[in-house]
Formats: structure tokens, sequence, C-alpha cells
């Protein structure tokens, strides 16, 4: 399998973090070698935050991930500063609810959804990530299909376990949307 | 017969202090208390950086050197590492009321069930006669030529008024040690001071009204007056908290 | 062995700590490192440990200081600045022969600096952090795996010599999350402390803890057998990795995050035909200063990789003898070097220049 390095970027509160560590466990469920870094600091609230995941078979050597081959994102000013960092051939998934412009590459493939629009539509406010997360998984088979669930119950705090079904939900809706 | 005796928790060394100060007597005082209440085996004491830096030579019992002003704080993690032993620490105004006055409140405020021995004669005497947080106003020191200035020196720090603010201190006391009655005032704060912790009643503090002759620039006779005259007029002996007797 | 969990480094480092034994954790909240403290609030109280949040770096230092002169073994956390203020109390641990572990979790300086990882504590805490004579084990770990196992052998290295020991990790190195296998419980440190103040039970003479000494000629001799203590520490000690190190001409020496990502750049220097190799200081004191002068005995060049203006590269060239050039990498103020710039640094070496 080849090496994911995954950059997940938008504004503290989106679930990067959280959406990152979805595919650190599934990473881990399926034995692989990986990093999970995020940005940290005063940005952390309402500001610009990121979220560094690789998932290898190899030793991962650099945590911070220089040149993403795939980008989830979910603001303009995210999308500013990492579209021009992805390798030619990568992929972007990008909410195109909130992301007002077009991606200019045209060596990268792009996928525009409308995470939070859907989201909203489908009452489960707040889970735009984890649809972009469904895109993810169908385009890059960069976690199998299989261990997410697991991954999800570890990520999921206790107190907030039935959110389990909902964010499955929006998985699938991510899965599902073309 | 009554036999005068040194008390067991004294080392036989011989005390460096000068002609007419009165850290021998607190000393005494506090290990006449260690003795009664038969706790020198499980005592740890916490000397500071001052005039008694060398105290941890003349207790008996296990003693640590702190760095200066630490003595609260190290003597709050033997504590927390030793809850059933007896943890205390001596200190001096510079090192209790100056540097280290953060630690002390910080103790006090989390209500630490430790002992502190605070000996307040108004200078720095180990450095050769600074002034001290609790110099009096007019008072001459090495740093203070013309006398305390309020204006650019600030007033004298009143330490038992000050913990009496907070809520978590179990017992403080202010004593003096210029007679024989307030000696033997003193001795019973000193051992109360202790028998709360034996109680596990939390934070306990004895200010002693110390005398400096040497860096006062008085003879032991006339040191001991000047307590009487101008010390206790600015820090009145008395009880400042007693939770045991409220 | 217990099952591979995903964790933060520094909740890897407090974890280890407890299963090494520590019960007694004092500190001071400081960005980026505040993982540490969390994670003791929530554990220690549940296993009848000490947790204590201190009014200062200085109090938590001290307090650190008072449980480990009962002998039982105390930590504390922080990051840079909160460590300058620690270094008085790590030199008075230093003079009373304690063990104790302190945690840095090193951010960009100087002063406030920033909050973002840096590696600019080096001097600081491999000079002796703090007034006197003295040194302190240094750990630099490169993994959360690393975290975990150092900080169990900090502790118990600690205890074996009398001195305080410090694992120095960074702002990445604290946040990240990595697969990691802790140990299973365990007694880093001994049980046997006759130095100890712990009550004397009118048994024993009384045991004093203390670093004053008013004789020189005293002071001296325990200065002499505290640096006999360390020259053992420097034979027996000292750790490191080599990595592709058989055939290189270019020798990278980084520590921590900077040796995580020149090892990226070693892979592509490699697909260049450049052979690179890495050693990697695990321990920064004792520094190993063996395997650099055999490395520069082969290779025609070397590259320090670092989060500072250079201060390792200084251990590296008296370690070497000035024999080799010495090539810096260097990016700070919480900037990280990214692979392309040292591989940069590499393509030039292998031109036979100087970046």
């Amino acid at each position: 399998m080849a090496e994911h390095e995954i950059v997940i970027a938008g504004f503290g509160g989106q679930g990067l973090l959280f959406t990152g560590k979805v595919l650190a466990y599934a990473g881990l469920l399926e034995k692989r070698q990986l990093s999970w870094l995020p940005s940290y600091g005063p940005e952390m609230r309402g500001g610009t935050a990121n979220c560094n995941v690789i998932l290898s078979d190899k030793t991962v050597g650099s945590p911070i991930v220089q040149n993403p081959n795939v980008l989830i994102v979910m603001n303009n000013p995210s999308l500013d500063k990492y579209e021009n960092a992805v390798v030619p051939g990568g992929k972007i998934f990008l909410d195109s609810t909130l992301i007002t412009r077009k991606v200019e590459r045209t060596d990268v493939d792009v996928f525009y959804i409308p995470a939070t629009q859907m989201a909203t539509d489908m009452g489960i406010h707040g889970l735009a990530n984890m649809i972009l997360l469904g895109a993810v998984i169908r385009e890059t088979a960069c976690i199998r299909e299989e261990t997410l669930p697991e991954a999800l119950h570890h990520v999921i705090p206790a107190r907030k376990a039935d959110l389990f079904d909902y964010n499955m939900k929006a998985i699938q809706a991510g899965k599902d949307y073309r | 017969m009554v036999v005068f005796e040194k008390p067991h928790a004294l080392t036989d060394a011989v005390l460096h202090y000068c002609p007419g100060c009165t850290h021998g007597i607190v000393h005494r005082l506090v290990a006449e208390s260690i003795d009664e209440l038969g706790i020198e085996g499980k005592t740890i004491g916490i000397a500071p950086v001052g005039c008694s830096v060398l105290a941890y030579n003349y207790f008996n019992c296990d003693m640590i050197e702190a760095a200066h002003g630490r003595a609260p704080a190290v003597a709050t993690g033997v504590k927390r590492a030793l809850p059933d032993n007896i943890v205390f620490a001596y200190q001096g105004d510079g090192d209790l009321a100056s540097i280290g006055l953060c630690e002390t409140v910080s103790t006090a405020c989390r209500g630490e069930n430790v002992t502190i021995i605070f000996i307040n004669n108004a200078i720095y005497g180990m450095t050769g006669g600074q002034m001290a947080p609790t110099s009096l106003l007019g008072q001459v020191t090495q740093t203070s030529p013309y006398g305390r200035d309020p204006k650019t020196q600030g007033y004298p720090i009143r330490i038992c008024e000050l913990l009496a603010t907070l809520d978590a201190p179990a017992y403080l006391e202010r004593v003096t040690v210029n007679s024989v009655k307030n000696v033997n005032r003193a001795k019973k704060a000193i051992k109360k001071a202790f028998q709360n912790q034996i109680d596990g009643k939390g934070f306990s503090l004895v200010e002693v009204l110390s005398a400096c002759p040497t860096n006062w620039g008085m003879t032991p006779q006339k040191a001991l007056q000047w307590i009487d005259e101008a010390m206790i007029p600015a820090y009145p002996l008395g009880v400042f908290r007693d939770k045991g007797a409220e | 062995m217990k099952e591979t969990v995903l964790m933060k480094g520094n909740e890897a480092i407090a974890e280890a700590a407890i299963l090494a034994g520590c019960r007694h954790y004092f500190g001071y909240p400081i960005t980026p490192q505040t993982e540490v403290a969390a994670y003791m609030a929530k554990k220690m109280p549940k296993i009848g440990g000490t947790f204590l949040q201190a009014e200062s770096e200085i109090a938590a230092i001290n307090m650190v200081y008072g449980a480990a002169s009962t002998g039982k073994p105390a930590m504390t956390s922080s990051s840079s600045p909160g460590i300058a203020l620690k270094c008085e109390g790590i030199s008075y641990l230093a003079g009373a022969d304690l063990p104790a572990l302190i945690v840095n979790v090193q951010r960009g300086g100087p002063g406030l600096g920033g909050i973002q990882p840096s590696q600019a504590d080096y001097f600081l805490v491999t000079r002796g952090p703090g007034h006197g004579d003295f040194h302190v084990l240094v750990f630099a770990p490169a993994s959360v795996q690393e975290m975990a196992d150092l900080t169990g052998r900090a502790l118990h290295l600690a205890w074996k010599y009398r001195m305080p020991a410090m694992l120095l990790a960074d702002g990445t190195m604290g946040q990240m999350m990595e697969p990691v296998q802790l140990p299973e419980p365990h007694n880093a440190f001994g049980t046997d402390n006759p130095w100890a103040t712990t009550g004397t039970e009118l048994k024993r003479p009384h045991n004093i803890i203390n670093s004053l000494e008013l004789s020189p000629e005293k002071l001296e001799q325990n200065n002499f057998s505290r640096y006999e203590r360390y020259r053992q520490v420097e034979e027996n000690e000292t750790l490191w990795e080599e990595y592709l190190m058989d055939d290189a001409r270019i020798c990278i020496v980084a520590c921590g995050i900077t040796a995580r990502i020149s090892r990226n750049a070693i892979a592509e220097a490699r697909k260049e035909g450049i052979k690179v190799g890495m050693i990697r200081p695990i321990t920064l004191w004792p520094f190993p200063k063996a395997p650099l002068a055999r490395a520069a005995e082969q290779v025609d060049s070397l590259l320090c990789v670092e989060m500072n203006m250079g201060q390792m590269k200084e251990d590296v060239v008296l370690a070497i003898r000035c024999q080799k050039p010495v090539d810096l990498c260097a990016r700070v103020g919480g900037m990280i070097p990214t692979p392309d710039e040292v591989l940069a640094h590499i393509r030039t070496l292998a031109k036979g220049g100087n970046a």
C-alpha cells in the first residue's frame, strides 16, 4: 500500500484533529506505521488549524507533512496555504459550502463536496468533516472500510457514544456523494 | 531534683550563633517540643538560607537544607511523599517574608499539614545587617543607612496578619522570647504547632520576634528591651488564627 | 509488553513515569507540555500518588527536591522558560546528589519567545542547568516510543547515579501521536536509600540532605567525587543511533525531531546516489563523542541539523577535534527545517562545498 501523507486543514472547531485521529486509529488497527501531529497554540479555537497524518508501511521519518498527497480542506485561507504544497497527482477534498473559489492547479484531482450544506440538510450539524472523510476513504483507500467502525469507537469519547451512528451516517453520505 | 538537660532532639554540636542571639532559645524550644511529643524519630526538618542555615547540624532528626526561601515548597514535597511523618521548616524573615513569600503564602493557602517556625528579627543577619522586609520604619541598616523610608523602601510586612486573611491556615501565633514569661508562651505555641500537625489540623506557623544584637548594634540586654519597645508595637503578640479553639 | 496504543508524546512520558514507579509529580502549566500535567492530574489521585499544581516552576522543582529527599521517585515537567526558573533547584538537586526526573518540552526563545517547537535549550541543559559544576543526564527521544522508553531509563539512571535526569523533547514530539508499546509496571529505582530523610526512628544517626559545604577543601572533594561518578556515566550510559553509516561520506548529526526530518532527506539523497548517513545522539549528556570521532575518520564532512543556532555543532566540532568540516542546517524561533532544506545542504556538501 502506498504511503499516505495527509493534511487536514481549516478552522479550529471543525473537527480537524478528530478526523485525523480516526485515520490514525484505523492505521493503528491495521498495524501500519503512522504519525499524527496537530498544530497547537492560540489558533486552536477559531483560527486556522491543521493536522498532519502519515500512514505508511515503512518507518515514518518526519511527522511533518511538507507535501501532502491527500489534502482535506475546510476554509479559504487553508486552501490558499496548502494548494501549492500538494504533490502532482495528489487529491484535494474540499468543503465547497465554505470554500468559495476553485482550485487553480490542473495536475491534481479535486473533489468539491458541499459537506457543510449536506450536514445541515441531514440534521448532523458539525459532521462535515466526516462527510469529507467518507469521500477520502472511497477515493484513496488510505484506510480499510472495515476498520473504520472500531477506529470511530476509539475516538468518540464514551460520554458521546450516541454520536457513533451520526458519524457513520456522515461517512456514508460522503462515500455516496458524486 | 530537677536537672536541666539538653533536649535529645538537639545534637552536641556547638551553636555558631552570636552572643545574645535568640536562635538558640528557639532551637531549644523546638527540640523540647519534639522530645515531649515523642516525634524525633519521624520528624524531618527543613533548614533555610540565613543565619540558621546550619540548623541541620543542630537538630537530631533527619534534616534537609533548602534553597533560599523554598523551605515551604521542600516541606510540601516531603509531606506529600511521607504524609505520616512530621515536617517542619525553620526560616528567617528574609527567607520566609521576602524571597520565599510566594512559597509561604501558597503553602499556607493549601493548608499544607506542616509546621513553620518563623524567626522575625527585622534584619538580614547572615549577610551582615541589611534591611529585611520586616525592618521597622526608620530602622537603620546597612542598606537603609538613613533609616527605612516608606516612600522608597515600603512598610514592614506582618506575616501573621497577612496569612490570617487566608481560609486554610489552622494556627497562626506571634510570640517572642525576650523574657522568661514570653519564652514559656513561645514554647506553648511551638509545641501546639507540632501537636496540630500530629492531629492533622493543617498549616501552623509561629512567628517569633527575635533579637539580633550584633546587627542591631546593641547589647544583648538592650536588644531584648528593643523587642518590647519597638518591635511589639509594630508586631503585636497574639493568636491570629486557631481553628482548634474556634 | 502491553498492546500497542496510540498516544501523544507528552502522555507517553506521563504514563511511562507512572509505570516506572513514579508517584509524585509537581508542576506548573506551560505550553507545550501541559498534557503531562493534565495526565498526572487525572491519574495520580486514582493510584495513591501526588499531583500538585505548584505556585511556580521554582516551587515545583523544590517540591521535587523535598520528595526526592525521602528517596521516592519524583518528577516535574515544563518548557524552556520554566526550565530556566527551575535551574536553581536543579543545581541544588545536583549538589545534594538527589535523583529526579525533569521533563523539558522545548519551545522557541529567548525570553518569552514563542510556543512552537525548538531545540534551543541545548546549551542550557548539556552544560549543567544551574550554577556550579555539575551535569544532568539528558535524553533526546525521537519517537513517542522512545519518549516512553527513555522516561523509564532516565528515572532508573537518576537513581543509580544519584543525579537529576532530563528528558528533552520539543513541542512537536510532545504533541504528536504515534503507536507505542508501554512497559509493564516496574520499579525503575532502588528501594534501599540509606541516605534518604525518612525519619531516624531513633535507630540511626540523622541523615542530612545538603549542598552547603563551607570548607573549600571538602567542597572540592565533593566536586571531584561527583565528577568521578560522571566519568562512569560517560563510560557506561552514552546512547546513540547510527543510521546508514556503513558507506557514508557525509554524516548528519541530529537529535529528536530534526533526526526524523533528516531521515526523509537522507532517503531522497540516497536516491540521487549521495552516500549520506546519520549519527543520532540519544543522550546529549553524555555526548556520543567516540562514534563521532570514528565517523570523522570515514566521512568527508558532517552536517548538523538543529532547531537552534548551532549549539550542538560545538560539541560535534569538539568531538571530532576539527578533523572535518561541519556544516549547519538551522531553523529557529519555532520554525522547523524541511527535508528539502536538509537535502539542499546535503547536495552542496556532496559537491564538495560548504552550504
